[in-house]
This record gives structure tokens, C-alpha cells and sequence, in this order.
């Protein structure tokens, strides 16, 4: 089922939470709504979800208003950060609840809502869990449980809020794939909330990048990778460093590169970490600086460089190639970027 | 020692052994004195005593009146506590004060007032008079006064439970389709219920216990309004102390008894609530 979100505005006293959103949801796609925290988007996930009334716009479920629609007959599913699971009911109750508390008319049979809360405990893998209590899961083993309840309710749309951000880095990316796998299966409307981009990248058909309130940019996580269209969404997936510069016939210069610009005066030029390269040649226009911290993250190595006249510039170098040049702390080292990307009469 | 199992908690010995000691000087010794001293009395004596018409017609109030003081709070206090922790509006924190006055007030105090109130003549009592409703100098009147001066356990009990209660669980709740009642009856109530179970305990024991407000509003016809803690005095009046302390003696271990079964039906729920 589709969602169309048209001219949201939602305000807490003088804070203004969400700042008339437009947006489109896909049937049948996973999007993640991504953003540092009070850019709005748990506001926007609660008013998608009916627990959150907005003060202007509307909500369409599948071409339908549903913003006057109460959360309890939307038909959504809903995750919760901190799992919300009923603490005095065991795991298969948890799962029941959803079925047990229908109108008789359309309540199933004791049989049928074993069957299928069964049925939603073998998805999620956790059968044999069924007569425990939540106390006595792990918050991964949790998770899994909340989205079972979740998917019990046979909802239209899913709705998952920062559903990894309470589990340690080997559980949730674990999970995470996990979930992209269940929705590949099952082809429910779904978005999540994250400030992770990684995860945001990793499991997102769409990503929209909100920051104070208002969408920065919605696209693919290729698009919002390569092409970020702000220099806010091209910070917050990933580490940069900034130049300064000036446009001169649609090009900006640093440090003898040149980089296509738009129009304007002043021009930010940004290079990811990993775009920069490092010589121990002088090379003409290059920027000297001198390697002032080494630090190993695994597969890739970074080096901090003092730059006179500017903040330290970041290198991301692969393992392999930091090994062949052995560069050490206190070196002289020339920086040329690869690629960048530059914009210009920005205000951040 | 053997049962001492390894801990970084220093001074397990030294707290333990006072704990002991403490309960041992300032509960178990009195109530020792107690058993001591009945038994100075032959068993067909004690029997005589304790099995009195009067005297059982003291321990039916005493009990029957606590308990429903006890579980008109437990639903009162509930309400109270729900509207202390899900609402502001003004005037809350004086409320929430005054929950805790019947603590503070003299009980004779309240009693005076409930049954200055409550008097046929009474601000209140003129105009239950003429609708037939008696509560000063009656059984009700008791009740009353008990509901009274257990008020704050429950409500003290429940208000910090239903303040750490996640409002996402009620969010989730609903999101499943629940309506409100069984959102109450399924989610919040089962949560609140262990703390509202204390507080009917403690509200219960301390209405068993008291004396001084009910004394003021019951009228103490013998038979009909007269609580067994009033006829322990009335024995010690009279030098009868072999007499007071077997009626007392009666009192405390069905006191201890009620306690007792309500503990283990705490501890009962609080298991199946996969609590421990």
C-alpha cells in the first residue's frame, strides 16, 4: 500500500518539529528516514502511524485520507526503539495480542491464533522462545519479537522506529540484514527511522535525509551517496574534509585540481577522506603537511595531516597500500584530492 | 558460614546480624511478652475469653471493616494515583499533598472531625439523616473512618509504578487495535496490580491496627460498632491484663495469618509475571 504525506507541519510549543513535509511512499518499498536526532523524523514516523497528530497537512493511505483515521484502525504495524513488549505476557501472548483483542465477530479461533502466531514465530526464528518472558530474551531476540506482534495484526504498512539503535554493532547488523531479507519475502510497505547512515545505505530502497525539520534530499542511497544535493546530506554519510575556494569560470581549484562548480563566489569544496592522495614527492600546487596521527580501524587505515593555514585534513588509505608506503607520524607529505564535490553560496 | 554466598557487598555478617537484632528487640520481644503472658491463663479460660459473643462480634467488625476500607482504597487509590500521574492541571502538587495528611493528622483528631462531620447534626450527617443513612455511631461509621486513614498506601504504592510505566506500551497497545478499556484491562492494570496488592496489605493492616479515629465516629455499642483494639483497652482498664492479652494474642495471629497469604499471593503474581 501506498502513503502520500502532503504539507505536514507539526510544532511543539516554539519548536517546529516538521516543517510542511511532502512525501511519497511506494507500495511494496523499505525507506528509511534518515537524519541526526530532532530533524523530526520519529515525529514524521508517529504521524505516518496515527500516534502523533499533525497540525497541518494530511496523511493518504493508498489514495484514502486517513489523517483523522485513530492509530488503532490504521492498520499499521509499529516497532518500537525500546521494544515495547508486554513485560507479564510470554512471548506467544506477546505475539497474540494483536488477534485476542479484535471484536468477536472477527476475533480467530483460540486454534487458528495458535497456528499463526506459530506461524510469525518460525519467521522470525524464535519458536522455541514461545513460553518465555521478555525479561529473559536478549534485546535482539526482543526486536525479533516486537516485529512478530507487529506483522500479526496482517498490517497494510510498517513502521519501524530506530528498530536497531538499542542493540550493540554485531546484533544490528546482524538484524538488519535479517530485516532486508524478511521484506524482500514479504513486500510490505515500510519505513524505519535511523541516524545510522551505514544501516540507512545498507537496507534502504530510499533514503530521505531530513535535518531541522525539513527533507534535504530523497533518492536512492547511490544518489544521495554520489550525488548529495546539499552540503548537509553530503557531511552526514560520511566523514569529509572541507576546502575553501574560489569559483573561477565554473571551476573551483584546490591544490591544483580542478573541480567542475556552479556559478557563484565563494566555493566549499568537500573530498571524502579515501578520495585524497598521498605522496612523499613534491608535486607542483599539492598541499605539504605533515602526518600528525596514525590510526588503524581494521581494513583501513586513517591518517590525521596538519595543513598550515587550514583545520587537519583526514586520509582514509586501505591497509594493503599503507602498508607498501610506510608512512610514519612526523613525515612530510604532499595531499592532492581525486574528486570532490563543491558547492558554492551555501550556508550550513 | 555456609549460606554466605561470595559477594563484592561487604558486610553481609555485620548488617544481617543487626538486622536480626533489631527485629528481635523491637518486634519479636514484645510480641513474645505477649504469648508469655497469655499463657498464664488455663486453656478453657483463654477459650471463655477470646470466644465471647462480644469479642467475636469485635473481631467481625475489626476485620470485615478493615478489609472493606482496604478494597474501597485499592479502587479509589488507583484512581487517585492515575489522575496524580497522567494529568496536570492546577492545584496538583496540593493534592498530592494532601494525600498524605491522613499520615500526619493525630487519628483522634480525624476522629473527632469524621464524627463532628457525620453526627446526625453533622455539617454532612443532617442531610444523610433524612435519606435513612446513619454513619456516625454505626458500623459504616468505621469503615469510614478506616478508609480514611488508610488512603495513602495505595495511592503511594501505585503512583511510582504507574510512573515508570512506558507510555509506548499503551502506544503498542493500540497500534495492535486495542480500545482503551482493553488497553486498561490488559496492559496497565497486570502492571499496576502487584504494587496495588501491597498497598491493599498495608492499607489492610494498618485499618486491623487502628484505633483512635474510629473510636471517635463508632459510638462502641457493644455488638454492633465496638472494634476488638477497643475492648483490649477496655480489659486493661478494668486490670484485666490476662484478658486483654489473649484477645490481643487472637488478633495478632490472625493479623499475621492475612498478612501471610497475601505475601505469598504477591509473591505468586510477581512469579508469574516473570519478574524473578
Amino acid at each position: 500500500m501506498s502513503i502520500e504525506i502532503k504539507g505536514i507541519t507539526k510544532q511543539f510549543g516554539a519548536f517546529k518539529a516538521l516543517n510542511d513535509i511532502s512525501l511519497d511512499v511506494n507500495s511494496g518499498e523499505l525507506l528509511a528516514l534518515l537524519g541526526p536526532s530532532g530533524c523530526g523524523k520519529t515525529t514524521l514516523l508517529r504521524v505516518i502511524a496515527g500516534l502523533e497528530t499533525a497540525d497541518a497537512g494530511q496523511i493518504l493511505f493508498h489514495g484514502n485520507d486517513a489523517t483523522q483515521t485513530h492509530v488503532r484502525e490504521r492498520q499499521v504495524g509499529f516497532v518500537f526503539q525500546h521494544y515495547a513488549l508486554f513485560r507479564h505476557m510470554t512471548v506467544f501472548e506477546n505475539v497474540a495480542f494483536g488477534l485476542r483483542v479484535r471484536p468477536k465477530s472477527t476475533r480467530p479461533s483460540d486454534a487458528e491464533i495458535k497456528r499463526r502466531v506459530h506461524e510469525l514465530l518460525d519467521l522470525v526464528q524464535l519458536d522455541w522462545l514461545a513460553d518465555r518472558y521478555p525479561a529473559q530474551l536478549s534485546g535482539g531476540q526482543r526486536q525479533r519479537i516486537a516485529l512478530a506482534r507487529a506483522l500479526a495484526v496482517e498490517p497494510k504498512v510498517l513502521l519501524l522506529d530506530e528498530p536497531f539503535g538499542a542493540l550493540d554493532t554485531q546484533v544490528r547488523k546482524e538484524l538488519r540484514r535479517w530485516l532486508r531479507r524478511l521484506h524482500d519475502e514479504m513486500h510490505i510497505t515500510s519505513v524505519f527511522v535511523t541516524h545510522d547512515q551505514e544501516e540507512a545505505l545498507e537496507v534502504a530502497d530510499r533514503i530521505v535525509v531530513m535535518n531541522k525539520g525539513q527533507i534535504e534530499q530523497i533518492g536512492t542511497p547511490e544518489q544521495v551517496y554520489d550525488t548529495p544535493a546539499s552540503p548537509f546530506v553530503y557531511q552526514f554519510l560520511g566523514d569529509v574534509n572541507l576546502f575553501h575556494s574560489r569559483v573561477h569560470e565554473g571551476w573551483a581549484e584546490v591544490a591544483g585540481q580542478r573541480f567542475a562548480a556552479p556559478e557563484g563566489k565563494g566555493a566549499l569544496v568537500y573530498v571524502r577522506p579515501h578520495e585524497i592522495d598521498l605522496t612523499r614527492d613534491a608535486i607542483d600546487h599539492a598541499i605539504a603537511g605533515q602526518i600528525a596521527h596514525i590510526r588503524l580501524l581494521g581494513a583501513t587505515v586513517r591518517l590525521e595531516v596538519t595543513v598550515p593555514d587550514s583545520e587537519a585534513v583526514e586520509v582514509e588509505l586501505v591497509r594493503e597500500q599503507y602498508q607498501q608506503n610506510q608512512w610514519r607520524v612526523g613525515e612530510k607529505v604532499y595531499l592532492t584530492p581525486k574528486n570532490a564535490q563543491v558547492y558554492t553560496d551555501f550556508s550550513i | 558460614m555456609a549460606f554466605k554466598k561470595p559477594s563484592v557487598l561487604p558486610g553481609f555478617n555485620l548488617s544481617l546480624g543487626y538486622t536480626i537484632f533489631y527485629l528481635g528487640l523491637i518486634v519479636l520481644v514484645p510480641l513474645s511478652a505477649l504469648i508469655f503472658k497469655t499463657a498464664g491463663l488455663s486453656w478453657a479460660d483463654f477459650w471463655q475469653t477470646v470466644s465471647n459473643p462480644r469479642v467475636v462480634a469485635s473481631y467481625r467488625l475489626t476485620f470485615g471493616a478493615s478489609l472493606i476500607a482496604a478494597g474501597i482504597n485499592m479502587l479509589f487509590g488507583l484512581l487517585v494515583a492515575w489522575v496524580l500521574v497522567r494529568y496536570s492541571f492546577p492545584g496538583k502538587r496540593l493534592i498530592d499533598a494532601m494525600v498524605d495528611l491522613p499520615f500526619a493528622l493525630p487519628t483522634a483528631v480525624a476522629g473527632i472531625a469524621l464524627a463532628t462531620l457525620y453526627a446526625p447534626n453533622g455539617w454532612i450527617g443532617q442531610w444523610l439523616e433524612p435519606l435513612g443513612l446513619k454513619v456516625a455511631f454505626t458500623p459504616l461509621g468505621v469503615v469510614l473512618a478506616l478508609t480514611f486513614i488508610s488512603l495513602p498506601f495505595v495511592v503511594r504504592t501505585v503512583q511510582p509504578v504507574l510512573e515508570d510505566m512506558e507510555i509506548e506500551l499503551e502506544e503498542a497497545a493500540s497500534s495492535l487495535g486495542a480500545t482503551r478499556w482493553q488497553i486498561f484491562a490488559k496492559v496497565i492494570f497486570p502492571t499496576v496490580w502487584p504494587a496495588l496488592l501491597t498497598g491493599f496489605t498495608l492499607a489492610f493492616a494498618r485499618a486491623i491496627g487502628e484505633f483512635g479515629s474510629v473510636v471517635f465516629i463508632a459510638g462502641n455499642m457493644p455488638m454492633v460498632s465496638e472494634i476488638t483494639p477497643l475492648l483490649i483497652i477496655a480489659k486493661l482498664e478494668q486490670f484485666d491484663y490476662l484478658g486483654a492479652t489473649a484477645i490481643a494474642l487472637v488478633m495478632l495471629v490472625a493479623s499475621f495469618v492475612l498478612l501471610l497469604v497475601i505475601n505469598l499471593l504477591q509473591w505468586w503474581t510477581a512469579k508469574r509475571l516473570g519478574r524473578r
